[in-house]
């Protein structure tokens, strides 16, 4: 993992370590590749999609692809971003997402690549599904509504004997990400804080909490989402 | 309860990796999975009970709800539907009272849809307590409806002979026909088991490799990737802990050659798997078999241990030192997804089918993270052929880019319905002859994954170098609405199994879906043909095969049958039912001084 390997993105010559992921290896050289379910220290899941780039001209996941030597790499092109606008696209679709009301606006990934791909109305028929909220769990609160499926809080929350506190239900269009009960019964506030940090949009709420930092000084209310990777 | 829910688990060692077992037993035992079960198996595998049910709910075939004392499981492929399904269904309804998806008051009748079963070309077709009910016709219905509530146990309900060949044989004993119309020379010519292994072991198992790579064998499962060298990176991996996985998933609407050839020659299929074993070095097998296929259980357990008699499986095989290899059959519970082999790997480690992340590949890391051969069921037919015979008499079959000879399913619209072992190279018309077809208006080929094409691509021909394919081709007559009765059936088939791992997966056919039903109630425009394939594009960046594959059906009909879609729209009328945002703000962003660019 330490021999430094030459790669070229949108013709920007790279370099980094052999074998590290892309997103990473080209965070390191001041290229931001859009991310979603792909989180700094969980194994990397490819559920999202948003992060695909063309590597030797064909479609992969950056999150999940290791870097090699001499791979050539497209990331910033007018097809990749119609894609990945599609995606944030269906999305907000496929949910209800109603930003205004979220306890996450303002740090929600969701919302942030939304700005920075310009979706205006989706050209996708809303969905309007329904969906229940579950607030039986005595830390946190599991809002359906606007779960993006991404796994992360099934890779990242766990217990120390490793066991899961969440959990991937059923197929296809109809897949849900529930809450152990038993286990939740038992959560620490810090395991509901570190649970709701790591969702990317406002799906896990801490109870009795909200509102600490007012909307408009949020982290992506701040700075824009990938620019911390180009402007460094 | 006869054996209790510990002792089930006890049996698998409390292993979790071995969760399709303790759940395919325990729905066997109690005919369902009780959810005030759930904690304790979790509890007794250390898991949480939450991930207990990822795996549960994402299989067809379980049930945390009682099933009813006869559970039906229709068919809904294309084909059951073009050989009157419909029927079939609506008298299921009216016998039981019930509608399909629930089970009737007294918990007798239990009525469900599923995909696919691996019989259309004895549609329509039912699995029943698990046994296989062929060629449904109302009167059929009514008939097995009051036997039910006689009572009767379902294999008394079989009014029909047992099928041909092993279908007959005491450990099977079902009403499925093979329907082999054409026997060709590399499956079904003469077979004595332990020739080909034999050849095998005189050889060094790099030799075994070099000869299966100059044979140009390629994969039958549909990929069609070079088998001699997905063998060769697997012994080029530094584990080496290896498997061989037998691909006998056949999910693809439309497939059933290998259950064909699992019923007729399940030795020749095993001892292929021995050869590979032999070549790579691997000590155990996996046999993936689909739950619709789980009355050929008995059969392929009677196979293994004749092997195991003649030492052609376990240890110090065919009397060499050193060369040990078994095989042990895995059931799945019904999903499509498993097919692909990343998944197939995942489902036989206890866990949800959904495919892996590329790389690593599974001859890299597969099952338990060693390296993994998967290969289909007729490709390891072939591998024992090939080294019985050789590689150049198998390059002699076959056009010059793909050697040898495919076994085609072959159904819909057609007089000779069946499993036809061809050599590559015929053309679409060529197979529509000789299967008696005629009028045909379009050929799905390689199932709902694959092409529809029409009559004006008759004379492509079947390989790699054009039509690649699994060997699924189903025909239509003039008379079908493709749209309709085809497209539409194989855009739910997607939907329904779909893992729902991927975004563009997940959602994509569901609108597109949602758009071709618009254009067939009659309220389409032109546009919403642009968007269909304008929709489908990110499908391309999904994570595997069915995600890739899922807007085919639509895709290709546009490609091909454009015109079917466009007497459906509206022409006459200018409006557009979407909204050009771009257009209707362009005037006030000039005023603003700024390009309308969104
Ligand atoms: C959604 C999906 C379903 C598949 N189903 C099957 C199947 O049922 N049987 C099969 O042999 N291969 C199936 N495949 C292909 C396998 O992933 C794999 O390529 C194949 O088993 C390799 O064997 P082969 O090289 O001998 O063909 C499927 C692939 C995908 C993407
Ligand atoms: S709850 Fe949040 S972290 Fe978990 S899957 Fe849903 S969106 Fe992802
Ligand atoms: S493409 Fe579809 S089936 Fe394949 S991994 Fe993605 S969601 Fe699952
Ligand atoms: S970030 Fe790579 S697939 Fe989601």
């Amino acid at each position: 993992m330490s021999a430094k390997i030459n790669f070229i993105i949108d013709g920007q010559q790279c370099q980094s370590e052999e074998g590290k992921f892309l997103v990473d290896a080209a965070k390191d050289n001041g290229v931001y590749i859009p991310t979603l379910c792909n989180y700094e220290g969980l194994k990397p899941k490819g559920s999202c999609r948003i992060c695909t780039v063309k590597i030797n001209g064909r479609f992969t996941t950056a999150c999940t692809s290791p870097v090699h030597d001499g791979m050539n790499i497209e990331n910033n092109t007018a097809e990749l971003n119609e894609m990945r606008k599609q995606i944030i696209e269906l999305l907000f679709v496929s949910g209800n997402h109603f930003c205004p009301a979220c306890e996450k606006s303002g740090d929600c990934e969701l919302q942030a690549l939304a700005y920075r791909y310009k979706m205006m109305a989706p050209r996708f028929p809303f969905a309007f599904p329904q969906k229940e909220i579950d607030a039986s769990h005595p830390k946190i609160i599991k809002e359906q509504n606007r779960c993006i499926l991404c796994k992360r809080c099934i890779r990242g929350i766990k217990d120390e004997d490793g066991k899961s506190y969440f959990a991937y239900q059923y197929r296809g269009k109809d897949s849900l990400v529930v809450v152990d009960r038993k286990l939740a019964a038992e959560m620490t506030m810090e395991k509901a804080q570190e649970a709701m940090d790591i969702c990317p949009v406002g799906s896990i709420i801490v109870r009795e909490k909200g509102w600490e930092i007012p909307i408009g000084e949020r982290k992506y209310d701040n700075a824009p989402i990938g620019s911390d990777i180009e402007n460094k | 309860m006869k054996t209790s829910i510990s002792d089930i688990i006890d049996r698998y060692g409390n292993d979790p990796s071995r969760l399709m077992d303790i759940l395919l037993d325990i729905q066997e035992e109690i005919g369902y999975i009780p959810e005030e079960i759930n904690q304790k198996i979790a509890d007794q595998l250390g898991i949480s009970k939450a991930e207990l049910v990822e795996t549960i709910s994402f299989y067809h075939f379980f049930s945390n709800k009682p099933l009813g004392k006869y559970h039906v499981y229709l068919n809904n492929s294309v084909t059951a539907e073009m050989m009157g399904r419909e029927k079939v269904k609506q008298t299921f309804e009216e016998e039981a009272g019930i509608k399909f998806g629930n089970v009737s008051g007294d918990g007798l009748i239990g009525l469900y849809d599923t995909s696919c079963i691996g019989m259309c070309d004895q549609e329509p077709a039912a699995i029943i307590n698990g046994v296989i009910f062929k060629d449904l016709t109302p009167f059929r219905i009514k008939e097995m409806v009051k036997y039910m509530r006689q009572g009767m146990p379902v294999n008394e309900m079989c009014r029909q002979n047992y099928g041909d060949g092993n279908n007959s044989s005491d450990l099977v004993q079902a009403v499925v026909s093979n329907n082999i119309r054409l026997k060709g020379t590399v499956v079904w010519d003469q077979y004595s088991p332990g020739e080909g292994l034999q050849k095998a072991i005189a050889m060094k198992p790099a030799e075994v490799i070099e000869e299966i790579k100059k044979s140009n064998l390629r994969g039958r499962g549909g990929a069609g990737f070079p088998t001699g060298l997905k063998w060769e990176f697997c012994t080029k991996a530094m584990e080496t802990e290896r498997y061989i996985f037998c691909n006998a998933d056949e999910g693809e609407p439309g497939t059933f050659k290998d259950r064909v050839i699992l019923t007729e020659l399940p030795r020749l299929v095993f001892e292929g798997m021995a050869i590979a074993a032999y070549a790579v070095g691997a000590k155990s097998g996996v046999l993936y078999i689909r739950y619709e296929y789980k009355y050929l259980r008995k059969h392929l357990e009677n196979a293994l241990e004749e092997l195991r008699k003649e030492n052609l499986l376990g240890k110090d095989i065919a009397g060499r030192k050193g060369f040990d290899f078994d095989i042990r059959i895995q059931y799945g519970a019904g999903a499509y997804v498993c097919g692909e082999e990343s998944a197939l790997i995942e489902s036989a480690e206890g866990k949800r089918g959904e495919p892996r992340d590329r790389p690593p590949f599974p001859v890299d890391k597969g099952y338990k993270e060693k390296p993994t051969i998967v290969n289909n069921v007729e490709t390891l037919a072939k591998v024992t052929k090939i080294m019985k015979k050789g590689s150049e008499w198998f390059l002699s079959l076959g056009t010059k880019e793909s050697a040898g000879t495919k076994l085609m399913s072959i159904s819909g619209d057609c007089r000779y319905p069946g499993v036809y072992e061809i050599e590559w190279g015929h053309s679409i018309y060529d197979i529509l002859e000789m299967v008696g077809a005629e009028e045909v208006q379009a050929v799905q080929v390689g199932g709902p994954s694959g092409t529809l094409i029409g009559p004006n691509q008759l004379p492509r021909h079947l390989g790699y170098e054009d039509l690649g394919t699994g060997g699924a081709l189903i025909i239509f007559h003039e008379s079908r609405d493709l749209l309709k009765e085809v497209v539409m059936n194989y855009t739910e088939f997607f939907i329904e199994e779909s893992c729902g791992s991927c975004s563009t997966c997940r959602n994509i056919p569901v609108l597109l879906k949602d758009k071709l039903q618009k254009i067939l109630d009659g309220h389409g425009v032109v546009q919403d043909i642009d968007d269909l394939l304008d929709w489908s594009k990110p499908l391309k960046i999904s994570r595997c095969g069915l995600g890739h594959t899922a807007a085919n059906p639509i895709v290709t009909s546009i490609q091909n049958f454009r015109h079917l879609y466009e007497k459906r729209v509206l022409r006459d009328r200018e409006f557009e039912t979407g909204f050009n945002l771009a257009d209707s703000v362009r005037e006030s962003c000039e005023a603003a001084g700024r390009p309308a660019n969104i």
